[in-house]
């Protein structure tokens, strides 16, 4: 589990984070591990041993919290306690700018986390949102970290079906986990009870103002049609229900200026109805 | 020269063998302190007399071999100090000597008997030995003490018979008196003696028992796990001076006679594990060293000499590899058989513990389990308002609705999610309305009693479920609570009190005989011809003692029973206790085949069962096999219930208790 040689590349190169959230069992609602965080957390232990840190955003009292740092054991070296970070901060207030002013304080340059958060709003946007306020590059679907070595990191992207596509990003980075990621190792009870959740107290949220203007309605269960596959063959029906829609319809577009581009993704969006249809007014009008 | 020499042997031997005796009193107290009650040592010699001989004497040709040749030596080496060491040259003192000698020059014979081919359960090395040893000291001092008595006085004049009498002396003493304190096979007499001094379940000797009918073997029934303080620094035992010192006491105190080795499901079924080389294993780290020493079988599928130990180094895994630990079904039988009262599955727990609470490695599906207790109150991960789902049509009266209380609380356990299990609920339903019981169900706020969650280790959660259901029990009011599963019986009724909780527990198979003696039931004959076999759960019997209700309800079916050769407090575990079910650890055998293999030997059609987890592992045996069932599926097909159809369909009728 533990690669000492690579942890010690990494703890000398990268100070590597870990951002975690408060998950929600599917079944029973209870707070706990979010499923992709602690597979990211999981990733930063392989790689960093226990030099990883954790930090997160929200309610010291959060019960998912000792469970993540139930996670430091099986650690080559000293193996100390974990330690997380927590910035206070209420449910209206907006995580990016706490994280990002905490993550640059820190002096961290390499970031796990998970794609989405369990609960809340849960939109998946942090990552981006985080790395566009710290300039960094961001790498999502993370199956596996392959290497780390000076300010490079190899890492295996998921995409649909099993396949893999092979990344290589500098740091600083920012890394979201993704579900087919190496399983979590055990939460155990004594090192979550040893881990130190440290408030910072030099930071302080602010509202979440976009979100606070919002309008919430409770959402919909959309009944989804099944696809009824008429066929004799096991082998066939198995493989309908097994796939994953694959794309069908799209095209790889090569050697377009950066305008060209926009204006591809801006029509597609449009015909996809995603943004509103071409107002007659605008017609004609040069699109940057 | 006999007479000068015979003092100084025997002192110096005494000298010696304390001076190792000291050595081996700091090795025990290496473990974690208790508090010492010197007055116990008052109770050993009731305890050796009384309690370790009844088991000793389950083999009646050993009880009588071990009288003799304990007996003959005690005696003898009482006699030889007074007589050979103090120099009291009295006749009579000499005759009683000479009589000690004979009796256990008798019992030694027996021993040698024994060991000319020993069974495979015995070790050999050191303990072979032991059988000449015996030989030698009773031979020796025999001869040495005939001048007392006026026979053959010059025949000892000679000085190449004298010297060899007392070569064969020293070698009796140095075996007996030089090997107990430092680390012979005789150790087992002086350590066994202060273990049952000072062992750590003093309710294991204690005879007032309040129902004696329904249990022979009433020591036995201190079988609750010690709870843990999960404040302390460490949690659970990693290395052996972690223990306490009374458990590495009754580590010392072993004789390897292999007895648990015999009846262990998980060693016959080729897991790597044998309680007697486990045990050996903790007195190796405890005295530090390799296993290369061990001369008994090893665990099978582990080479014996390759692991090493200190008191103050991890157990696992340069010790004791942790698919050994997690191969355990803790069903008790080891302990049960033990001679010298070793707890071998409270040891096993401790090891577990610090496995699942330090180090997060409890396999794979055994930790599965834990998270899902963690988040949904029950192993599977599945809903807990789905708990009631199989008796939708049932109409089963919930607690919450009974705020005057009822009589029996009926507690369903995780058996209410397996559709297996459902159908015996649904007999017991049956049975319960039939015999007119006032019953209620938790419904949706029974959890998981904590009994998988505490046999794999994990104690903080055992002890957070466990607080929880005490909480929700003290919001109700009821007489009594009724289970068809043994490990919640066992768990609520002998291991919620150290957390406060304390109830009356009744398994269903005590509560259903009640009920036949109360003549609340009434059931047609049974059909001739068909032989049935019981096979008792660890958990009720072992643990709990109740080995006649379920039989009393067998005969009141008028069924006959054919018993398997292991029944009773000797029945073989199904293999599902303790978490084995999902630790799985693999092996040449399955435990559950090698069960069914017993219930065929019987010719019985139908194997009747009293737990889930017996009826699940014994039906995962591949067909043709006798069909197994519940003892409440086969009393509720039996009842002749005129009276009792027309009030179960005015239930029914009542719409308004039904919420799903």
């Amino acid at each position: 589990m533990t690669q000492p040689e690579r942890s010690r590349n990494a703890a000398g190169e990268a100070r590597v984070v870990a951002l975690v959230s408060s998950g929600r069992h599917p079944v029973s609602g209870r707070a706990g591990r979010a499923r992709e965080d602690a597979r990211a957390v999981e990733m930063g232990l392989a790689l960093a041993g226990a030099s990883l840190h954790l930090a997160h955003a929200g309610d010291a009292e959060d019960a998912a919290l000792p469970e993540y740092l139930g996670m430091f054991h099986g650690l080559d070296g000293a193996g100390g306690p974990g330690e997380l970070s927590l910035l206070p901060m209420a449910a209206g207030d907006d995580a990016v700018p706490l994280l990002a002013t905490w993550l640059e304080a820190y002096g961290a340059n390499l970031v796990l986390t998970g794609q989405r958060a369990e609960c809340g709003e849960g939109s998946g946007l942090l990552p981006y949102l985080l790395a566009e306020r710290l300039g960094w590059a961001v790498a999502t679907g993370v199956a596996a970290i392959e290497h780390c070595e000076g300010d490079r990191i190899t890492v295996l992207q998921a995409l649909p079906q099993g396949q893999r596509r092979r990344l290589e990003v500098r740091l600083p980075c920012l890394l979201c986990v993704d579900g087919v990621a190496p399983m979590p190792r055990q939460s155990a009870f004594g090192p979550s009870r040893r881990g130190r959740v440290e408030a910072v107290t030099n930071v302080t949220a602010e509202p979440d103002t976009l979100q606070a203007a919002w309008q919430w309605q409770p959402a919909r269960a959309r009944p989804k049609r099944l696809k009824v596959v008429k066929s004799t063959n096991a082998r066939d029906r198995f493989k309908a229900a097994a796939a994953k829609s694959a794309a069908s319809g799209g095209q790889v577009l090569t050697d377009l200026s950066s305008d060209e581009a926009a204006q591809k993704l801006i029509d597609y969006l449009r015909a996809e109805k995603v943004l509103p249809a071409v107002q007659p007014g605008e017609e004609g009008q040069p699109s940057a | 020269m006999l007479q000068t020499l015979l003092p100084i042997l025997i002192f110096a031997a005494l000298a010696v063998g304390a001076a190792g005796a000291v050595r081996r009193i700091r090795l025990w107290r290496q473990g974690r302190r208790t508090p010492m009650r010197w007055h116990r040592l008052v109770l050993m010699p009731k305890r050796y007399l009384n309690d370790l001989h009844h088991v000793v004497a389950r083999d009646k040709a050993i009880a009588h071999t071990h009288v003799a040749t304990a007996g003959g030596f005690v005696a003898a080496m009482a006699l030889a100090l007074v007589v050979h060491g103090f120099g009291w040259h009295n006749p009579i003192l000499g005759g009683l000597l000479l009589a000690a000698s004979l009796c256990m020059f008798i019992g030694a014979l027996a021993v040698n008997r024994r060991r000319i081919d020993p069974p495979a359960k015995l070790s050999k090395g050191p303990w072979q030995r032991l059988s000449k040893s015996l030989l030698a000291y009773s031979v020796g001092m025999f001869l040495v003490s005939l001048p007392l008595v006026g026979v053959a006085p010059t025949l000892l004049g000679g000085g190449v018979l004298a010297l060899i009498l007392l070569a064969l002396v020293a070698w009796g003493l140095a075996e007996m008196l030089i090997g107990m304190g430092w680390g012979g096979p005789m150790k087992h007499a002086f350590a066994g003696s202060f273990h049952l001094a000072f062992h750590r379940r003093p309710e294991r000797f204690d005879d007032q028992h309040r129902d004696v009918a329904h249990d022979v073997h009433r020591g036995s029934r201190s079988t609750a796990l010690f709870p843990l303080d999960l404040t302390a620094k460490t949690l659970g035992v990693e290395k052996p001076a972690d223990f306490q010192w009374e458990q590495l006491l009754g580590f010392d105190a072993c004789v390897q006679c292999g007895r648990c080795q015999s009846v262990c499901p998980a060693y016959a079924a080729g897991q790597p594990l044998n309680p007697k080389k486990l045990i050996q294993d903790m007195v190796v780290g405890m005295a530090g060293g390799s296993d290369a020493r061990y001369a008994g079988s090893g665990y099978p599928g582990i080479e014996v000499g390759k692991h090493h130990g200190g008191p103050s180094d991890a157990i696992v895994p340069q010790l004791v590899e942790a698919q050994t630990l997690w191969a355990c079904t803790t069903c008790r039988a080891c302990v049960e058989e033990c001679p010298m009262m070793i707890e071998h599955v409270d040891a096993i727990v401790d090891m577990r513990r610090f496995i699942t609470l330090e180090r997060g490695e409890t396999p794979e599906k055994g930790a599965a389990a834990i998270d899902n207790l963690i988040a949904t109150d029950n192993p599977g991960g599945l809903d807990n308002a789905s708990r009631l789902d199989w008796a939708a049509d049932l109409d089963i009266p919930r607690i919450q609705q009974r705020p005057e209380g009822v009589d029996v609380l009926l507690w369903l356990g995780d058996g209410a999610f397996d559709m297996r299990n459902q159908r015996t609920l649904r007999a017991l339903v049956k049975i319960l309305r039939a015999g007119g019981v006032d019953f209620a169900v938790l419904g949706d706020e029974e959890r998981d009693s904590g009994d998988v969650a505490r046999r794999l280790g994990d104690e903080a959660t055992f002890q957070r479920l466990a607080e929880r259901n005490i909480a929700t029990l003290s919001r109700y009011r009821f007489q009594r609570i009724v289970t068809a599963d043994p490990h919640s019986f066992h768990v609520l009724g002998r291991e919620y009190g150290a957390f406060g909780g304390d109830y009356v527990v009744k398994h269903h198979s005590t509560f259903i005989a009640e009920l036949f003696d109360a003549g609340r039931l009434s059931v047609k004959a049974a059909e001739p011809g068909e032989t049935v076999t019981y096979h008792d759960p660890c958990y009720l019997g072992r643990y709990n003692g109740e080995f006649a209700a379920p039989r009393q309800v067998l005969a009141a079916l008028g069924v006959e029973v054919a018993e398997m050769e292991r029944s009773g407090y000797r029945s073989r575990c199904c293999g599902g206790g303790g978490g084995a079910a999902l630790s799985d650890v693999p092996g040449k055998a399955r435990i559950p085949d090698m069960r069914m293999e017993d219930v065929r030997e019987t010719g019985a059609t139908t194997v009747a069962v009293a737990c889930p987890q017996c009826t699940a592992m014994l039906e995962g045996v591949v067909e043709p096999r006798p069909q197994v069932k519940d003892l409440a599926e086969l009393v509720a097909a039996a009842l002749v219930e005129p009276s009792a159809a027309p009030t179960a369909r005015t239930s029914t009728e009542a719409p308004e208790e039904v919420p799903a």
